[in-house]
C-alpha cells in the first residue's frame, strides 16, 4: 500500500511539472516551424533568442523569489556577470574550437561558473538580512556590478589575458586584441547563440529547478520562506540552504547571460540595469511566485508585446502598461484561474 | 565558541522516576536566568529531567515558561546558569544546534510549513539524516531515490502513529487546528529527539481531544522511550500525564513535585488563586 501511495504521489506532483515541459517543448517546435516556413517576420525571428533567455531568468528568479522567498533586485548584475564572462570565453576559445554550438555551450558552462562564484561573494553579506533589507542590497549590489563592468578592460595578446579597471592600462603587444572596452563593452561578437541552443538551455533549466525543489533542498528552501523559526527548531541550516538557492539560481542568470549576449554584435553593462532586474521581477510576479509556468509564459508575453505596440508609437509605453495591470487582474481572477485550470490536460479527473 | 565542558554527574537532589534512577538525566538546568530588557524573565531556574519522564511546566500566564523553552532551544541565549544535555554542556550552541544534540520542539502558536504538503513537513524534518548531495538532486541518481523512499516510508509511518496517513498530501495550512498541533508533534518527533518539549499542545481543544491527545502523549512516549517537557493550562492532562511537575510564577520556580503534593502545596494554590483575606 505504502508504494502505491508513493507513485500516486509522485503523479501528484509531477503532473505540473510535465505540463510545463509539454508547453516548452510544443511551443518551441511551433516557433520553429514557423520560422523555417517564413511565417515568422524577421523581428520575430530575432527576439526568440533573448525570450529564451528572458525565460530562463525567470525560471533562476523564481527559485529565490517563490521558492525562497527573498525579494532580489539585482538579479540583471549576475546576467551581466554571465554574459562578459561567457561572450570573453567564446572569442578566447575562437580559434581553438571551431564548431559554434561547443563553444556556445563551453561559453556557458564558464558563464554560469563566473555568474555562481559572484552569487556566492554577493550571498555571504547579503543572506544575512531579511525581506526589505535584503532586496534594497541586492539592488545595490546589481548597480555595483553594473559599474564595474563599466570600468573593466580586458585584452590578450601573446603574452596571455591582460586586465586593467577604469582606465586601459593593458598595453597589448602588437597583435593583441582589447576584449572587454569598458563603457564600449564587447563588440563584434560571433552571433552564435541560436533558437535550438536557447530552448535546450531552458529545459536544462526547468530539470534542473524542479528536481531541486522536488529533494530534500527544495523542502528546506520552502520551509524556510514558510516559517524560519521552526525550520531553525528542526534542524535545518538557514544560511547553507539561503547560498545553495543564491549561487545555483546566480549560476542559471549567468548562462542565460551568455546565452542573451551572443545574439547580439555588441553588449554592453548598461544593458543590464536596474530596469531589466525589474523586469524580471515583474515576469516572476505576473507568472505567480513559485509558478514556472507562469513566469515562462509572462516572459514571453511581455517581451513580445512592446514590439506587437510598435505601430502605436507614442502610445506603446502606455499600452503596455495597461496590458500589464490586466493581465495582472485577470491572473488573480477565480473564474479565470478555474477556466484556465479547465484547460490542463494532466489535470487529475474530479470525483 | 567557549569549549564544551564535559558534564561530570553530580548526584541530584530532584527524585526522577524509579525506572530512570541509576541513568544520567537527558537534561540538567542549573542557575538558569536571563534578563530581557531589564526583567529578570527567569531567574535561578533549576530542573532536572529524567531519561524517559514526563514533566509539567505550570504557572499563571506570564511566568516564564515559554521563556524556559526558549532557553533551552537556544532562541534566547541565557545570560546566566548551564544547560546540560545528554550531559553535554549547550553553551553557545545555536537552535540548529541544540536540535541535533536532540531537543525537539512544538510552538504555542502553531509554526507549520503552511504550504508544503503534511508529509513535506515531515519530510523537512528528517533532513539531517538524508545525505544525498546536489548531483543525486539534479541526476536523479540511485541515492537519490533510495532515501527519498525511505524517508517517505518513515514519514508515514510517523503519521499513523497520530492517525494522519491519509491527509499526506493536503496542505498543512489547510489541517484542521487539532489536526495542526498534531503534526507539529509528529515534526518535532521526526528529528529523532531525546527530548521532546510541547508547548501548550491542548490550547484551544476541546475536552474529548484532550482525552485524544492525551493517549497520544502516552502513545509517543512508550513508543519512542523519550523525555517530554510540556507547557499546559489544562490541569486535568497536566495531573494526569506528569510524573513530576515544576511550578513557576514571576521566573521563579515556586513549588516541585509529583502531581498529588503540588495540588495540595500551599504556594501554588497562592499563585493561582491568590491569598485568603485575613479576617
Amino acid at each position: 500500500m505504502t508504494m502505491r501511495r508513493l507513485i500516486n504521489l509522485k503523479r501528484a506532483e509531477a503532473r505540473k511539472i510535465y505540463l510545463t515541459y509539454a508547453v516548452v517543448i510544443v511551443a518551441y517546435i511551433v516557433c520553429q516551424v514557423m520560422s523555417s516556413t517564413k511565417f515568422l517576420s524577421s523581428s520575430m525571428r530575432g527576439m526568440l533568442v533573448p525570450i529564451c533567455a528572458y525565460m530562463v531568468m525567470a525560471v533562476s528568479l523564481n527559485l529565490v523569489v517563490g521558492i525562497l522567498g527573498e525579494l532580489s533586485l539585482g538579479h540583471a548584475g549576475f546576467m551581466s556577470v554571465g554574459a562578459f564572462s561567457g561572450v570573453a570565453t567564446a572569442i578566447l576559445l575562437q580559434g581553438v574550437i571551431p564548431f559554434a554550438p561547443v563553444r556556445l555551450a563551453i561559453a556557458m558552462i564558464v558563464a554560469a561558473i563566473f555568474a555562481a562564484f559572484a552569487g556566492f561573494i554577493i550571498g555571504i553579506p547579503v543572506l544575512r538580512l531579511k525581506g526589505d533589507y535584503l532586496a534594497i542590497v541586492t539592488l545595490a549590489f546589481g548597480e555595483i556590478i553594473k559599474s564595474i563592468l563599466n570600468n573593466f578592460y580586458m585584452g590578450i595578446d601573446s603574452q596571455g589575458i591582460q586586465m586593467s579597471m577604469l582606465s586601459d592600462t593593458t598595453r597589448l603587444l602588437p597583435g593583441g586584441k582589447l576584449i572587454i572596452r569598458g563603457p564600449m563593452g564587447i563588440s563584434g561578437i560571433q552571433k552564435i547563440a541560436t533558437f535550438p541552443a536557447g530552448a535546450i538551455l531552458l529545459i536544462i533549466a526547468l530539470m534542473i529547478v524542479f528536481n531541486l525543489v522536488n529533494s530534500r533542498s527544495g523542502r528546506a528552501f520552502m520551509a524556510i520562506r514558510d516559517d524560519r523559526i521552526a525550520a531553525e527548531s528542526i534542524g535545518l541550516d538557514i544560511t547553507k540552504y539561503k547560498m545553495m538557492a543564491f549561487v545555483m539560481s546566480a549560476a542559471l542568470a549567468g548562462a542565460a547571460g551568455a546565452l542573451f549576449a551572443m545574439n547580439y554584435s555588441t553588449i554592453v553593462a548598461n544593458k543590464f540595469d536596474f530596469n531589466t532586474s525589474i523586469l524580471i521581477l515583474v515576469f516572476v510576479v505576473l507568472g505567480g511566485q513559485g509558478n514556472m509556468l507562469g513566469g515562462i509564459i509572462a516572459a514571453a508575453v511581455l517581451t513580445i508585446l512592446p514590439e506587437k505596440l510598435r505601430s502605436f508609437s507614442e502610445y506603446r509605453m502606455l499600452l503596455y502598461a495597461i496590458v500589464l495591470i490586466v493581465m495582472m487582474l485577470a491572473t488573480n481572477n477565480a473564474e479565470i484561474k478555474e477556466f484556465l485550470s479547465r484547460l490542463n490536460p494532466f489535470r487529475r479527473k474530479e470525483a | 565558541m567557549k569549549a564544551k565542558t564535559k558534564y561530570v554527574p553530580v548526584p541530584s537532589t530532584t527524585i526522577l522516576p524509579e525506572r530512570d534512577a541509576g541513568r544520567a538525566p537527558v537534561l540538567e538546568c542549573v542557575k538558569l536566568g536571563i534578563t530581557l530588557g531589564g526583567i529578570k524573565a527567569v531567574e535561578d531556574f533549576n530542573l532536572t529531567v529524567g531519561r524517559t519522564e514526563i514533566v509539567g511546566l505550570i504557572g499563571p500566564n506570564g511566568a516564564g515558561k515559554t521563556t524556559v523553552f526558549n532557553l533551552l532551544t537556544k532562541v534566547y541565549q541565557p545570560t546566566t546558569g548551564t544547560i546540560l544535555l545528554n550531559g553535554q554542556d549547550t553553551h553557545g550552541m545555536d537552535t540548529r544546534q541544540v536540535n541535533k544534540a536532540g531537543i525537539a520542539r512544538t510552538f504555542q502558536n502553531i509554526r507549520l510549513f503552511r504550504n508544503l504538503s503534511v508529509i513535506d513537513n515531515v519530510k523537512t524534518a528528517m533532513n539531517n539524516e538524508m545525505h544525498y548531495n546536489m548531483l543525486s538532486t539534479i541526476l536523479r541518481l540511485p541515492d537519490y531515490r533510495r532515501e527519498e523512499v525511505a524517508a517517505h516510508r518513515r514519514a508515514l509511518k510517523l503519521l499513523s502513529i497520530f492517525d494522519m496517513q491519509h491527509m499526506a498530501d493536503a496542505p498543512a495550512g489547510s489541517l484542521p487546528y487539532g489536526a495542526q498541533r498534531r503534526l507539529e508533534i509528529v515534526r518535532a518527533l521526526a528529528t529523532n529527539p531525546s527530548l521532546l518539549l510541547l508547548d501548550e499542545p491542548a490550547a484551544g481543544m476541546n475536552p474529548s481531544e484532550t482525552a485524544d491527545l492525551m493517549d497520544n502523549i502516552r502513545k509517543v512516549h512508550e513508543m519512542f522511550q523519550i523525555a517530554i517537557v510540556l507547557i499546559e493550562h489544562d490541569m486535568s492532562l497536566v495531573m494526569n500525564i506528569c510524573e513530576g511537575i515544576c511550578v513557576l510564577n514571576f521566573g521563579h520556580v515556586i513549588a516541585k513535585g509529583t502531581p498529588d503534593e503540588i495540588q495540595n502545596n500551599p504556594a501554588v494554590i497562592e499563585a493561582y488563586l491568590g491569598r485568603k483575606k485575613e479576617a
